[in-house]
């Protein structure tokens, strides 16, 4: 579905879209951009409040955007108002998407890592953080193989960029805001 | 008031060197660090929690950041609701998240409607490609960088590989979610820790 959909948001869609952040925000271990498959079927293929487009013009615009890719939720929020037809149902968009998509893994975060705090020097605590440490790390450097290869189908092109970042960070100082505005400008050459 | 740091080579936990003043601190540092996270903020929060701001430790970063990640939703949020609850209690969290969030929320939305009128546009699409790319780079690099931090692991170095190996293979390459490396990878090497730790 490509085109545009202009809805007519009721009481009820509204709370059917809070209810589907809500229940993703608890499953979404590994964050959000985890449950991404589930809410393309939910928003765009079932309920068709969003169109194809939208949909991922939301992530990559969430992904260029300084700020955490959480919010590209807000920005599927954001759509779906305005698809409805004013900038105020927008705002309603974004704050109920938000709302979902936030509170129940924040508050279940916010009181584990407490409990896990305050019993941090207990031997189970110490050992479930140092078995899963090399696990994380393992994930971290998967997760940004996973996005590079997403982008532009790991051509060539995309894979050198990526190898040139990985090693110039990993090697020198420098700021990240040059090394995106090369590849920016790269971008620009290459699939322009 | 930064707490002087007592160097104690031997001991296991080193200290941080400085800590966030008041959860207004916690709210600046956090704005800060999420207006320069370009294509997410997880590179810049290490670089600036414990390169430059030196809050934490590698070790109490690594250790923030596991839980961050096995527990549900944005592993950045988690990890703000952390480290500002770990300072302020339920205050610094929430001053945390709040840095984090708000600001970048209206500057992806002004994005969005500026997008709007150029979304036609090959060079726009190319450059975010381009954007994206480098962002994804910049978390491979802060996974190898952690790398450091697990020299003090009660797994030991060989331990350490196999289960990161282990990991790595199973969501680059056979893409399994995250829940089985989880319960298949990361809960076993926990046990083998766990008989380390105990002994």
């Amino acid at each position: 579905m490509t085109e545009t959909p202009a809805l007519d948001m009721t009481l009820s869609d509204w709370t059917a879209m809070l209810v589907h952040f809500l229940s993703l925000s608890i499953v979404a271990v590994g964050g959000a951009i985890t449950t991404v498959p589930e809410m393309h079927r939910y928003l765009v293929t079932e309920e068709r409040w969003l169109s194809d487009t939208q949909f991922s013009a939301s992530i990559s615009l969430a992904q260029a955007a300084p700020g955490p890719n959480i919010l590209f939720v807000a920005l599927l929020g954001w759509n779906i108002g305005l698809n409805s037809g004013s900038v105020v149902m927008g705002l309603l968009g974004v704050t109920l998407s938000m709302i979902g998509i936030l509170v129940p893994g924040a508050a279940l975060s916010y009181f584990v890592a407490r409990w896990g705090h305050t019993h941090r020097d207990h031997p189970a605590v110490r050992a479930f953080k140092a078995g899963m440490a090399p696990v994380v790390i393992a994930l971290l450097v998967s997760t940004g193989s996973t996005l590079a290869g997403a982008a532009e189908a790991g051509s060539p092109v995309s894979w050198t960029i990526f190898g040139i970042a990985v090693v110039t960070l990993c090697q020198f100082q420098v700021h990240i805001l040059w090394l995106l505005a090369s590849g920016a400008l790269i971008g620009c050459v290459a699939w322009g | 008031m930064c707490t002087k740091e007592i160097m104690e080579p031997d001991i296991d936990r080193p200290a941080a060197t400085h800590r966030p003043r008041s959860p207004a601190d916690l709210f600046v540092a956090f704005t800060v660090m999420a207006i320069q996270g370009f294509g997410g903020v997880l590179g810049i929060v290490q670089h600036e929690l414990v390169e430059r701001r030196k809050w934490l430790t590698r070790e109490e970063f690594l250790e923030h950041w596991t839980m961050a990640q096995v527990m549900p939703g944005p592993n950045v949020v988690n990890l703000s609701l952390m480290v500002g609850a770990s300072h302020f209690g339920l205050r610094g969290a929430l001053a945390a998240l709040m840095g984090l969030i708000l600001l970048p929320l209206v500057l992806v939305l002004a994005l969005a409607m500026v997008y709007r009128s150029f979304a036609g546009h090959p060079a726009v699409g190319g450059a975010i490609k381009g954007m994206s790319i480098v962002a994804a780079a910049l978390i491979t690099a802060n996974g190898i960088r952690l790398f450091s931090g697990l020299r003090s692991n009660p797994l030991g170095k060989y331990l350490c590989a196999a289960a990161g190996g282990l990991a790595f293979f199973a969501t680059a390459v056979l893409r399994l979610p995250l829940v089985y490396v989880i319960l298949g990878v990361g809960i076993p090497a926990s046990v083998i820790a766990y008989l380390r730790v105990a002994k």
